[in-house]
């Protein structure tokens, strides 16, 4: 396998984007009510990851949004979707959302 | 110990929850629910003719009642069919679960026959949506989803059930409880007192009330905040009947179709105390230049409203009535003189009507008679378009959750199934349903449905062969290039009403349409009256799309 040529992700700045860790109930539709939901509301969303824990009764997404003029509205429509228990802003992880950022892009 | 299929335990807990009535539509995947609907002694079945007319019917119970109704439809093309009335009780706030058959689970997702993927292109036009996996788990899912539909900032619940779901056994030790409607925590004294003082403060408050004061129940305590404070207030197009129509404070219907001296005096005021809202462009226009004096006060149950829009100076997350209660005993008794003095000299500046509306024939003269001849304790559903405006814009509304009419989405074909429903709730009072000829056309084939179950209503077709609304906006804003804005037939509603077997009268034409008319609200049962209407006749003044509300075009004082 060759490997891509796409650029490296920008280290964006910390002012544009916001990382949020949702915890969330574990079943199929999940993921779709989050993204339907940034989607459909003109959210820009640029990366998120999502895993299952609590032995799989619930899942845990990190978001990464970029929008930190409409973010807290975007937390309140996430707050507001039955299936999600918790919403945390979490820019404190920021460095090492970027580290997990940049070991995704070296996987081909 | 209970031991049910699917399809029973929920036509069980439907009984349980106080369902009386569900309206649906039958089809291959929703069959042993209704198997088990048959062997209930409690619950009445109306069927619908189309899944639409059927959600509908719900939608008129729910929001002449209050309560969660209940509708069903089987998979595929009935799930797709019921979609646009839950999108429209989404946007509209309206308490519903939908319970939709789908295909068993092993043929999930192979493109069976009558097989969509309901649960997806449900998600975003319900408040929560459900596909049930399995029997056992019907158990939690259904009182939570009348929880959820009721409770809080109300809406629609969907519950997709696969057939085999439906026929699955279990058995279970006890029946749930019935969930109550959960309360909502109210916010801490000292922002209520902040909020006080805001109000007793302002020369110039106003009072901007929606649907969700009537959701809450707080059409009295609105009441008296208005009289005890001597605000002006305005109502959206779903808060209609907060005040009654003739109230000195109320202004009526705020935005696009308002009176002129209404948007006129927002354009002055100082304090918007907003409620229930949630800033709507055709409420708002331009929403930069909205009140573009006045501080902001939003008291909404769903904090996702309080600054979506307009960025406010106090934000109260609660519910409208016990807001409200709090706010009363630290809002002082003012009587605002000189700010209801300038409201009453924009009044007669700028009239509200002119002696030629009401000349015989005309839609205002036409919409206070039936209400004359009708009486204040009549439901009045509407569709979408003109009539529905000269309705917002004239009719006597004495009562919270006496208007019914699709406000968020503005589906036409929404007024005679909701009538239906409203007759179904409320047997015992009148039920007017004005409609347009274009709106009832798209959901005729429930006149049915309305002789079938022997309902009450009365249905006031204001008849201009035409897309009436979509003309108007053709005359204004396209250069007066009308296209497919109005029909080439003329259709005879009179005629078409009894072939399905009601009675119709039709004043066109009439020696004397006063009298027919009062003969028609007169008989007992259902009715179509088709009336006919100048295709000029136009909803004026009107604030153009995008534009500021004072921007207001049309009538006699418009510099255009």
């Amino acid at each position: 396998m060759h490997r891509t040529d796409l650029p490296k992700p920008q280290e964006t700045t910390t002012v544009n984007t916001a990382i949020l860790r949702l915890t969330v109930n574990n079943h199929p539709g999940v993921m779709l009510q989050i993204c339907g939901l940034f989607a459909r509301r003109m959210f820009n969303l640029e990366g998120i990851f999502c895993t299952a824990i609590d032995q799989g009764e619930t899942s845990c997404i990190w978001l990464k949004v970029d929008e930190t003029d409409k973010l807290e509205q975007v937390i309140k429509q996430l707050v507001k979707l039955e299936d999600v228990l918790a919403v945390e802003l979490r820019n404190d992880v920021r460095e090492r959302i970027s580290e997990m950022e940049a070991m995704m892009a070296r996987i081909d | 110990m209970p031991r049910l299929n699917g399809a029973q335990i929920i036509i069980h807990h439907l009984e349980r929850q106080g369902i009386r009535i569900v309206a649906g539509i039958p089809g291959g995947a929703n069959l042993p629910l209704y198997d088990a609907l048959a062997a209930s002694t409690t619950i009445r079945h109306v069927l619908a003719r189309h899944e639409q007319g059927a959600g509908f019917i719900a939608q008129g119970m729910a929001r002449s009642s209050g309560t969660t109704a209940v509708c069903f439809a089987t998979s595929g093309p009935g799930a797709t069919n019921i979609l646009t009335a839950l999108a429209d009780a989404y946007l509209d706030s309206v308490p519903l679960v939908c319970i939709t058959g789908q295909v068993p689970s092993s043929l999930l997702g192979t493109d069976a026959f009558q097989e969509v993927d309901t649960y997806g292109m449900s998600m975003s036009i319900t408040k929560h949506n459900y596909l049930v996996r399995c029997a056992a788990d019907l158990l939690t899912i259904l009182p939570k989803a009348f929880q959820l539909a009721g409770s809080g900032r109300p809406g629609p619940v969907l519950l997709d059930v696969p057939k085999d779901v439906q026929t699955e056994v279990v058995e279970f030790e006890s029946w749930p409880e019935p969930c109550p409607v959960q309360a909502h925590q109210t916010d801490p004294p000292e922002a209520i007192e902040t909020v006080a003082a805001m109000i007793n403060e302002a020369a110039r408050p106003i009072l901007y009330l929606g649907g969700g004061v009537i959701h809450a129940g707080a059409a009295a305590e609105a009441r008296q905040l208005a009289e005890q404070g001597s605000i002006p207030t305005v109502m959206t197009l779903m808060g209609l009947g907060i005040l009654p129509s003739d109230h000195p404070l109320s202004l009526g219907m705020l935005g696009m179709h308002a009176r002129r001296a209404t948007n006129l005096a927002m354009e002055e005021c100082d304090l918007l105390i907003a409620a229930g809202v949630r800033f709507d462009d055709r409420a708002t226009g331009r929403i930069n230049t909205f009140c573009p004096r006045a501080k902001v006060i939003h008291v909404d149950i769903d904090a996702s409203e309080i600054g979506k829009l307009r960025s406010v100076d106090a934000g109260i997350i609660g519910d409208a009535r016990q807001a409200f209660g709090d706010l009363l005993p630290h809002v002082r008794q003012r009587s605002r003189h000189q700010w209801n003095g300038r409201i009453q000299q924009l009044q007669q500046d700028y009239p509200r009507f002119q002696d030629q509306d009401f000349a015989p024939g005309r839609p205002f003269a036409l919409i206070r008679r039936v209400a004359e001849l009708v009486g204040p304790g009549a439901l009045i559903s509407t569709d979408v378009g003109k009539h529905q405006m000269w309705v917002a814009q004239t009719y006597p509304f004495t009562d919270p959750r006496q208007l019914l009419t699709s406000g968020g989405l503005g589906t036409m074909g929404f007024g005679l199934p909701a009538a239906i429903g409203a007759a179904l709730a409320f047997p015992e009072r009148p039920v007017v349903c004005f409609s347009g000829d274009g709106s009832l056309q798209m959901n005729i084939q429930e006149l049915a449905t309305a002789v079938e179950q022997q309902v009450n209503i009365k249905i006031v077709v204001f008849n201009n062969q035409s897309l009436g609304l979509v003309r108007q906006q053709q005359r204004l804003f396209y250069e007066q290039h009308y296209f497919a804005s109005s029909y080439r037939i003329a259709v005879n509603f009179a005629a078409i009403a009894r072939g399905f077997g009601m009675q119709a009268y039709d004043l066109a034409g009439a020696p004397d349409p006063d009298a027919l008319l009062q003969q028609a609200l007169r008989e007992p049962g259902s009715c179509l009256i088709n009336v006919p209407i100048d295709i000029e006749e136009e909803v004026y003044p009107m604030v153009p799309p995008g534009a500021a509300n004072t921007t207001m075009i049309g009538d006699e004082y418009a510099q255009n």
